[in-house]
């Protein structure tokens, strides 16, 4: 593909956007690495003081864990996935990365459920303030296989909690510190609707997060191997230390062929052309009561989501009282304490919490962030109790909305 | 290292936490009525905390939760930090109970506040119910402080019953020094009681006021602020000339936790003041 050497100077966060496929002639040279290569490139990370996060098969689930070998790699699974429904299943190849999004995205490694803000001793004058700064001291973590969609839930963290006037300091630095090794989906799953939200499912520099690089994995036409895109210099920096050379054409072609039929076979849809004005228009809608009969309120959407970022604040003391920490924990928008007011809670109705969750992650958040705040990762509706799809209740609110539009002289 | 990497360390080092608080200590407490007090603070170092009228700190005892409180204090006076608290829960009980020489964790000022300069040459009017009298009480002195700036100025105030009538001596310092026409009135009075009766909201059709050049300060609880606002509007006065303070959760006050939100605004950034033709649409639909 590319006429770059490797190793030339130009800058490798090349802001791009919007490429199509990865054989168009920018940036550097692809390289290709086989599956021992990739354990090399996990012994280098590791030889570079980090721990890497990759994901795993436990309890019948994809789950990222810190692993050391790519025989810890979910090798020869696929899975099923749909409303309310995750299984795994044996794949009749040994593909690594043959899944879609697992349980958890990167979101609890540089957002942990619970973290220390700052701890107390009560003292003689009062008390004493001693931030807590450990996640600065925390290895440095390198994730493997990061989807696109999950790419783009972490540069819609990066804005959400270190893009503003105050922020994260604990994220910013586990994520100033990150090492990110993408992977193009291959095989996407039953809930996926990437492609409807822009952000999958081929890593795309410019799109979400910057990644030092990029897998697309081949299975046929030769032995189990890996295009790799390289996304920074330090990603080209530990291709050179592993000796990974260049990718042949036809190698990087095929990688291309991977993600265009990823691309086809998106399992969910959502139209979102004016969706936000639907969904404040939307706010009496019916559709609101139908759902709430289904809901439970029970916040795993929050929870496995990679964008939601809600938490609330505990102060904990010891028995004596003399030693207390105050700590941010993940909140959601479904609990009934989150909008507690003295006098009562503001959203005392599942009605109003569905609402809330759901307006805001496909319309208040272009107001205030300039992007939509659903990555179209599928794990609300795979990990709903209640088998509840954003995706159809999107559709039921368009519906439902269309006639009035209509009347209104809005619509044709 | 890469630009990546460096935008990234560079990014780390300037997100600015505001999580941590700094320590202040109560110099006096001043019981206001039978719930409510208010606290002088001074900072540990003496480094005042400008504000402005409007702002509110997260103010936190000692193990004891923290909650967001509106400062009612004098911004010309920034050295001495002013809280006045209404004993409600957990937070605010061990609040209320600090007494002179206990340390408490101050973080802030956060938020969008009155904004009261922008009424210079116009009549204000200021409506408050119940504890709301606190988050107004500065932009009145910035008033009183300015006040042949100002044209009319009128303070409707209403409280549940006399006993619970808050600043009771500004009240009077306000009407006969600085030209402020005071109305209070209580939702219930004892057969002593030779004040008014009733809601608030029925005082603003009672004082003068030029409609047309008219800033309105809203404060108290959210449906009084909305028929505040309504019989503003039934008076001619516009609604992006009506301001009110919201009140919802926060935990952080500075966008991060996502407890404040009203649809598109962060109430602790955007807000906690906002003018009503913005929230207008917001706060007439149920549990938004
Ligand atoms: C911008 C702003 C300014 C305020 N200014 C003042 C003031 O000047 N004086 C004053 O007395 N009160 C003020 N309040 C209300 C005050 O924050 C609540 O009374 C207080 O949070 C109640 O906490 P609690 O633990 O004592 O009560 P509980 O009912 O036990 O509350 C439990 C928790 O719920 C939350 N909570 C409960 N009520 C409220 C509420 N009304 N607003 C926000 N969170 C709440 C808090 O996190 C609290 O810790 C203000 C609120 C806001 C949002
Ligand atoms: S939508 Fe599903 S996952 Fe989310 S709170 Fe309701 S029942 Fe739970
Ligand atoms: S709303 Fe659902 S599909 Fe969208 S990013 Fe969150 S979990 Fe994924
Ligand atoms: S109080 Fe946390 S986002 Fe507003």
């Amino acid at each position: 593909m590319s006429s770059d050497a490797v190793g030339d100077e130009t800058p490798r966060v090349t802001h791009t956007g919007g490429m199509a496929g990865k054989s168009d002639g920018q940036g550097p040279a692809d390289r290709i690495i086989d599956v021992p290569g990739l354990q090399a490139l996990v012994d280098r990370l590791i030889a570079r003081g980090y721990t890497v996060i990759g994901p795993t098969v436990q309890s019948g689930a994809i789950v990222n864990a810190a692993i050391t070998s790519v025989e810890e790699l979910p090798q020869g699974w696929g899975d099923d996935q749909d409303a309310g429904h995750y299984r795994l299943r044996r794949r009749d190849d040994e593909a690594l990365f043959g899944y879609a999004s697992g349980a958890q995205s990167a979101k609890p490694v540089f957002f942990p459920t619970e973290e220390v803000l700052w701890r107390g001793r009560r003292t003689q004058e009062g008390f004493t303030v001693e931030p807590d700064d450990s996640a600065g001291r925390d290895a440095p973590y390198a994730l493997l296989g990061v989807r696109s969609c999950d790419l783009s839930a972490i540069g819609i963290h990066d804005v959400v909690l270190t893009g503003r006037v105050h922020g994260d300091v604990a994220y910013a630095a586990r994520r100033a510190a990150a090492f990110v090794v993408a992977v193009t989906c291959s095989d996407p799953g039953g809930t996926c609707f990437c492609v409807s939200m822009g952000t999958g499912p081929r890593p795309e520099q410019g799109r979400g997060a910057p990644y030092d690089l990029s897998l697309t994995e081949l299975l046929n036409g030769g032995p189990h191997r890996f295009v790799v895109e390289v996304a920074s210099e330090r990603g080209a920096d530990v291709l050179d230390e592993i000796g990974a050379g260049p990718a042949p054409a036809e190698d990087v072609v095929a990688g291309d062929a991977v993600a265009e039929e990823a691309d086809a076979r998106m399992g969910r849809h959502v139209d979102t052309d004016g969706l936000k004005e639907l969904l404040y228009a939307a706010a009496d809608s019916p559709v609101w009561d139908d759902v709430a009969t289904r809901c439970l309120a029970c916040g795993n959407c929050t929870a496995v989501c990679p964008t939601c970022f809600c938490t609330s604040v505990e102060d904990v003391t010891d028995l004596t009282g003399d030693l207390a920490g105050r700590t941010r924990v993940w909140d959601s928008c479904f609990d009934a304490d989150y909008s507690w007011i003295h006098g009562g809670t503001v959203r005392a109705t599942t009605k109003a919490r569905y609402r809330q969750w759901m307006t805001h992650k496909l319309g208040s958040w272009i107001d205030q962030f300039g992007m939509s705040g659903c990555v179209g990762c599928g794990r609300c509706v795979t990990w709903c109790p209640a088998a509840i799809d954003i995706t159809a209740e999107a559709a039921a609110l368009r519906a439902a909305a269309e006639p009035d539009e209509r009347d209104a002289g809005t619509l044709p | 290292m890469s630009t990546q990497d460096e935008v990234a360390t560079e990014r780390s080092r300037t997100v600015d936490s505001a999580m941590v608080p700094r320590q202040f200590v109560v110099t006096a407490s001043r019981r206001d009525t039978r719930d409510t007090r208010t606290l002088e603070l001074r900072a540990l170092g003496d480094e005042p905390l400008a504000f402005g009228s409007g702002q509110f700190t997260m103010l936190s005892a000692f193990g004891a939760g923290e909650v967001p409180i509106s400062i009612s204090g004098d911004p010309t006076r920034p050295e001495v930090l002013q809280h006045t608290i209404r004993d409600v829960g957990g937070a605010t009980r061990a609040l209320v109970a600090a007494s002179p020489g206990t340390m408490l964790g101050v973080r802030g000022p956060f938020g969008h506040g009155w904004q009261v300069a922008d009424g210079r040459g116009s009549d204000i009017v200021f409506v408050a119910g119940g504890i709301g009298l606190a988050p107004l009480r500065p932009a009145i002195l910035e008033v009183c402080a300015d006040r042949a700036s100002y044209g009319r100025v009128s303070l409707l105030y209403g409280a549940r019953t006399p006993e619970d009538i808050l600043f009771g001596p500004d009240l009077r310092v306000w009407a006969r020094d600085h030209d402020i026409d005071v109305e209070e009135t209580v939702d219930t009075g004892p057969h002593a009681w030779r004040g008014r009766v009733g809601l608030v909201t029925q005082l603003v059709a009672r004082v003068a006021f030029d409609a047309a050049h008219t800033l309105a300060l809203v404060c108290g609880p959210e449906v009084m602020m909305r028929y505040a606002a309504q019989a503003l509007i039934h008076c001619g006065v516009t609604a992006d000339r009506i301001r009110l303070s919201m009140e919802r959760n926060m935990k952080c006050g500075v966008g991060l936790c996502g407890h404040c939100q009203l649809r598109e605004l962060f109430l602790c950034v955007d807000g906690p003041v906002l003018s009503y033709d913005r929230l207008e649409p917001l706060m007439t639909r149920a549990e938004l």
